[in-house]
């Protein structure tokens, strides 16, 4: 079995007297395609944010290659180069080029020189068919191919996990395929990825696991074959109903 | 002078005069932008340390230092908007010949004009900060950009972008406005203006010129500034960096063109007009 990269156990967080994640444990394994699903408010995102350190969680524990993230001495910033995060509403920053955007992070926290940031970033966004767009202003592309950046982006810093929070759920569908095929090209090179989704065609084919959160606990999880077509819980073939009737 | 009409009193006070007057206009004119400039320093200075995150728990002493430094940020920023502009000339300049430290006219003027555009444009580049959407700091942390990098590369330079129309209004009521400095003796346009008016007794003929003189100066700031904001926005369309590698995931190519952002015209950020 291949290393476990991550391992959250216990992890609770919570916001005032809202415990949103409550004794979340599991792993992700280096290679694997995690997806985790969920309805909206169950936790998906907070969870991710505090794999990302953009939130401190309340309780629990973090390993990243068996060293905790959390209590240990860790750099955080070269912590999250090594965990890429795309989210829902890009973040691209809306400042730079679609080049620079891909850059910045290699130059200023790698400390990579340009030419070599540049050249990385280059076949980025040629693997995600951005590079004839390296002059635009993230207001001048559309949904699809600011997040296609965006995957660039946190690809040019060579991380060892990517996180993404639902990366299509801004998109209008006729930009989603777009997104989702170079999501599938990079779970067949290899990348660790773990995604929040609602796209269960997508979670159905490429994740080696898939975990199900209900109102901030992990109410299953196991392989896609498994949580699709024959979920032990109740609440996982009501969640997943709802889904396949639309 | 008697027997002329109007306008000819005006020539003739520009023909006479002529000196004086554009003597005043470099004068304010100087002080205008140089204050502005170091105002807009001493308010990103202030309004970045505001804005400075800090956790009690975790970091409890430098919690501790920020409170006390925002707490005379803030004392700085309200007693300076609070008051007037020509009192604090009085203040200032009184004040420190008091301590014998006697300024020279530039000094007063640039020390006076700074302090007090300082003090608003604090308030201005903390909103201006504040304003820009939480994810483009979220995206610089995700690639492991530390506080430092994310001001200086992400959220200052959109943020200095959006208060443009702020940073002109302000050198505009600084151009107006150095002419409260001729209590402390700055001799600059309105100074100018008012000597000629009493030396010949022409006071409607002299202001006459130097309405028209403020008027052309603020004018063609506003103008120049406005020039400058779209330029820093950049052209309106990108050319395609290689045509022969079409973006075939989206099917779509040629030359873009999107709307310029919407001209950020009415910005109730911090009106200062008619405030001191
Ligand atoms: N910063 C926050 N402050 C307070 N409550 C929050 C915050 N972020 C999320 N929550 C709450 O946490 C719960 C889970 O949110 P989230 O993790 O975004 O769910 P999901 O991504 O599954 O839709 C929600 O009830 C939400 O209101
Ligand atoms: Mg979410």
């Amino acid at each position: 079995m291949a290393e476990e990269i991550l391992q959250v156990q216990h992890l609770s967080k919570s916001f005032g007297s809202n415990q949103v994640l409550k004794d979340v444990d599991f792993q992700v394994h280096t290679g694997d395609v995690t997806c985790i699903i969920g309805a909206s408010g169950s936790g998906k995102s907070t969870l991710l944010r505090c794999i990302n350190l953009l939130e401190a969680p309340t309780g629990g524990e973090i390993l990243f290659h068996g060293e905790s993230i959390l209590h240990g001495k860790l750099d955080a910033s070269a912590y999250r180069a090594k965990v890429g995060m795309v989210f829902q509403s890009f973040n691209l920053f809306n400042n730079m080029t679609v080049l620079d955007n891909c850059m910045v992070g290699q130059v200023k926290v790698l400390k990579r020189s340009r030419e070599e940031a540049r050249q990385t970033a280059m076949s980025f966004l040629e693997k995600v068919g951005m590079a004839p767009y390296i002059n635009a202003k993230p207001r001048q592309i559309s949904g699809g191919q600011k997040q296609r950046v965006a995957i660039a982006r946190a690809l040019a810093m060579g991380p060892e996990v990517l996180l993404f929070d639902e990366p299509t759920s801004a998109l209008d569908p006729e930009m989603v395929g777009e997104v989702l095929s170079v999501m599938r090209d990079l779970a067949s090179s290899g990348l660790t990825m773990l995604v929040v989704t609602h796209e269960m065609g997508f979670a159905r084919d490429v994740a080696k696991e898939v975990v199900f959160m209900d109102n901030g606990v992990i109410a299953e999880h196991g392989d896609p074959e498994t949580i699709f077509t024959r979920p032990s819980q109740p609440r996982t073939q009501e969640f997943l109903s709802r889904y396949l009737e639309r | 002078m008697q027997n002329m009409n109007f306008w000819e009193r005006v020539l003739f006070l520009l023909q006479q005069y002529g000196p004086s007057f554009l003597r005043g206009v470099w004068v304010t004119m100087v002080i205008a932008i140089v204050g502005t400039l170091i105002g807009c320093i001493i308010g990103f200075a202030v309004g970045v340390v505001q804005t400075i995150p800090t956790d009690r728990k975790k970091r409890p002493l430098h919690w501790a230092l920020m409170g006390i430094a925002r707490f005379l940020l803030n004392a700085y920023v309200e007693i300076f908007r609070g008051t007037p502009m020509m009192v604090q000339a009085m203040f200032i300049y009184y004040g420190l010949a008091m301590g014998g430290i006697n300024l020279g006219m530039w000094e007063a003027a640039f020390l006076i004009v700074s302090i007090n555009t300082g003090a608003y444009m604090a308030e201005t580049v903390r909103g201006g900060i504040l304003s820009i959407d939480p994810g483009q700091t979220e995206g610089a942390k995700a690639i492991g950009m530390n506080h430092v990098q994310t001001m200086t590369s992400v959220i200052l330079p959109q943020a200095l972008r959006n208060i443009m129309p702020q940073i002109g209004n302000n050198l505009i009521i600084n151009i107006k406005d150095t002419c409260v400095l001729n209590v402390i003796g700055t001799v600059e346009l309105y100074f100018a203006a008012n000597s000629v008016a009493g030396a010949r007794y022409t006071y409607f003929e002299a202001f006459t010129i130097a309405m028209i003189l403020y008027f052309v100066l603020t004018f063609t700031c506003s103008r120049l500034l406005r020039w400058w904001e779209s330029r820093m926005d950049g052209p309106d369309s990108y050319e395609l960096y290689d045509l022969s590698t079409t973006d075939t995931l989206a099917h779509t190519t040629g030359l873009y063109s999107y709307p310029r952002r919407p001209k950020a015209g009415n910005q109730n950020l911090d009106i200062r007009d008619g405030g001191r």
